[in-house]
This record gives structure tokens, sequence and C-alpha cells, in this order.
């Protein structure tokens, strides 16, 4: 739908499977929207410009930067935090392996890691440690915990590739 | 920090589009994978107006073969070029480079027409274009105009488009069998932005090199061309002569600007290092 100039606009989102409408200012970036207007505070904000990786999110199925996506560009568009992919189990192994690792310390790396580990897993479950480094490249983790963080994406690969012989 | 107030548009079509750039001028900024614009508008580096958001034009999509050139579309975004047969099979060099822009996030979301409208000097795609010789297409009110990649990059980030002008595409000419091509980069960290690259092209015949391309970034305003060092490579096969031949021509034409953590010095070491890379791989 074409949309005039305007300041604030009427967005409909699919969000975790729930259409959603809400009139938005058009300088909110996503994650914004996300955590003020919707209560969904898993995904964080960090750096907001790009770097950090902490607020990934996923748009029509792709990951993407939350804080580089303006809340008013995803009308129209099926967004899944790490909420909604929590809950629908999607995220179940990945949670739990780093659990078992220990692949978090504070915490505030871990929605973004996994958003981008799942992408990793979908997309390429051959990958290498070197892949998973390089893939997981753009998402900061400050307690430095990146060693335990491979350990864990390099086992799910592994037991999916297991999955995938049998 | 937060974005200042702008309005927002969403055109659904190109004429639209370019009334709206008509009408705000210097005031609009496009809108298309955003991956640049918003942080600068987040850190606000910039306070456009209006944005006008173009990623509702289906007509700036696709990547297809036109006549002897590959076509993409100006919002074809990273990930689709890098995983694109036609680019790997047509236009090789522009799927080699995908893989050192950012990360898988904003590939996903970043754009071609984007990258080469912004110019930014360490970016890989204006470099990709002046090594293959691209074309730009640029829309405008009364019809659309085309520009040679050599004549589009004029200084930091400023190109040969107007304010209300789009850029809707960019065609790279098919590779032409026996025709190689290398993308080297080095960065502090994967995904970051380059300390400087190189975007090499060149045909090889059982090891002998012709028509040699080297374009660099990360060195200064723009990409620029090597020629003196293409030139010095014409003809020859890449053993360590002709690399140190190179090498010594590419010192008399670059002039890489430093950056906070790399004299000038130390990229051309660096660029000549990359270079040496390039045509080893280039002849193989």
């Amino acid at each position: 739908m074409s949309r005039a100039p305007a300041t604030e606009l009427d967005t409909t989102i699919v969000l975790n499977g729930k259409s959603v409408t809400r009139r938005v200012p058009a300088r909110q970036h996503l994650v914004d929207f996300l955590r003020e207007e919707m209560g969904l505070t898993g995904s964080h904000v960090g750096c907001e410009h790009g770097v950090c990786g902490a607020c990934t999110v996923r748009v029509d199925g792709e990951i993407v930067r939350g804080c580089l996506m303006l809340a008013v560009q995803a009308d129209g568009r099926r967004v899944d935090t790490i909420e909604g992919l929590s809950d629908s189990g999607e995220l179940a192994a990945l949670q739990s392996a780093f659990h078992e690792r220990n692949a978090l310390q504070c915490g505030f790396c871990t929605p973004g890691m996994l958003m981008a580990a799942l992408d990793l897993a979908e997309n390429h479950p051959d990958a290498t440690r070197e892949q998973i480094r390089a893939h997981l490249s753009g998402n900061y983790c400050r307690c430095t915990g990146y060693q335990a963080i491979v350990d864990a994406v390099e086992a799910v690969l592994e037991a999916r590739r297991q999955e995938g012989k049998r | 920090m937060k974005a200042p107030s702008f309005a927002y548009a969403r055109p659904q079509s190109l004429g639209e589009a370019l009334a709206l750039l008509g009408k705000h001028r210097d005031a609009a900024r496009v809108l298309a994978g955003g991956q640049s614009l918003i942080p600068s508008l987040n850190m606000r580096l910039s306070s456009p107006e209006l944005l006008v958001d173009i990623n509702g034009l289906a007509e700036l999509g696709g990547i297809r073969v036109q006549g002897d050139a590959l076509r993409i579309g100006a919002l074809a975004r990273h990930r689709e070029i890098g995983r694109s047969t036609e680019v790997a099979r047509h236009a090789p060099l522009l799927a080699q480079a995908v893989p050192h822009i950012a990360h898988v996030a904003i590939r996903n979301a970043g754009t071609l027409g984007g990258s080469l409208a912004l110019a930014d000097p360490a970016a890989e795609y204006p470099a990709c274009a002046l090594a293959l010789d691209a074309t730009l297409v640029i829309a405008h009110a009364d019809g659309e105009r085309r520009v040679a990649a050599r004549d589009f990059f004029k200084g930091l980030y400023t190109t040969a488009l107007g304010a209300q002008e789009l850029l809707i595409a960019a065609e790279f000419p098919l590779a032409k069998p026996g025709y190689r091509s290398a993308f080297l980069e080095l960065a502090r960290r994967h995904g970051d932005y380059a300390i400087v690259g190189v975007a090499a092209h060149a045909r090889a015949d059982y090891g002998r090199l012709s028509d040699v391309r080297f374009a660099y970034f990360g060195v200064g305003a723009t990409a620029v061309r090597a020629l003196r060092a293409a030139a010095a490579a014409e003809g020859k096969a890449a053993d360590a002569r002709t690399v140190v031949a190179v090498q010594a021509a590419l010192g008399e034409e670059l002039d890489p600007s430093p950056d906070l953590y790399h004299s000038a010095a130390a990229k051309l070491h660096l660029a000549r290092v990359l270079t040496g890379r390039a045509l080893v791989e280039l002849a193989q």
C-alpha cells in the first residue's frame, strides 16, 4: 500500500504469529517498538548502529538488525522475536546447549546470539568451527564467552547432522 | 541515541517516488536497505525531513541477463546476490565480494543500489563496479540516463546522482570465457570496514594474464582503478618477477590516506600484499 508522507503511521505486523496494529512514529526503530510498545524486552538495545547484534530479530524468515529497521517498515510483514521462537520450541536445542555449556554469563547478547545461530543451523548445518565464528562475528559478547558459545553451536549442528543421517 | 523526527513515505511506483524526490529534493533521503542510513539517523549525523522508502518498488528488484549484461536491480539484497546462480556465473567477482560485507543480518537487508549510491570509500561494490566496467542506470522525472562506473564516483560519499534522481539498477558486462576474478579484503575483524581491499579481474590463458583490472577500496575518498599496476601484469605469467613489478607500479600510483590505525605506508604495503595474492588467484 502506498503511504503519503507522515510522521506517524498505522502499522500492522504479524508479530510472533499474531496480527497487531499500532500507530507508530516514523522515527521509531523496530526494537524500540517491540520493547516499549509491545513489552517484548527479549530483543536488546545495545549499540543502535548495527554493530553489536543484540537486537537481532527475524523479519519474513530472515534475521535482521532490529535497530536498523524502522517499525513502520515492518508493516505487512512477519516479525519473530526471541519470545516467539522460544515459545514455538524452534530454539529449544540451542537454548539447552547454551545452558549446558555455560555459553552465557550476563545474558545480554544471548537472544541475538541464538537468533544468529538458528539462522546458521537452518541454512548451513554443515558449517565448520571457523564458519560458525564468521557467522557469529556480527554478535558481540562482552563477557568474552565466545569459546563456549561456539562450542554450543557446534554441538547443535553436529546433532542436526546426525539426525539428518538417520 | 534515537533518530530525530522525520516524515516517512512509501511510494508504490517509480513515478510516485521521483515526484517525491523532485518536490523535496535535498530535504529528502532515499531509504533502501537502511543499513547505513538508519545508523546515521540514530546517531543524528543526518536529519532529513522526509524518508522516501523505495522498498515497495517491485521494478527495482531482480537479477537477470539482459543482452550482454547482467542487470541487477538496485534493491537486490547482498545475501540474494551471494546466493544467485546468475551472479556466480556471469559476475563472480560480486559473489566473491558478498561474504566480506558486514554480517548476515545486515546482508539480508542491505542493497546493491544503496551501497553504490552511498559510495562509502571502504565499501566493496564500488570497486567491483569499477573493475568490471559496470553501467549504472539512473531514473529521473523525464526518463533514464546511464552512467559508466568510472564517471559515477566523484568523491567522498559523492556520486553523479542528483537529489531528484534514483539509482534503479547496475549492469555488469557478462564475464567472458577465460576470465577470472579475485576479491581480497583485510579488516580488523570479520565484517568490519575494510582496511584495504582489491577487486581484480583478468583473462588468464594458460597462466598468462591479459585485460587486467585492479580496483582498490579503503585507500582514499573513492574506490580507484590502478592502471599502471594492471599494465605491469599485462601479458605476463603470475610469477615472482611479475608480482614484484606490479607491486612496484602500484606504489607509483596508489596514494592511500591513513586511517585511525594504519599509516599510508602500512596501507600501501597491505595493498601490495593483497595484489600479489590476487595475481596468483587470477592465474590459477
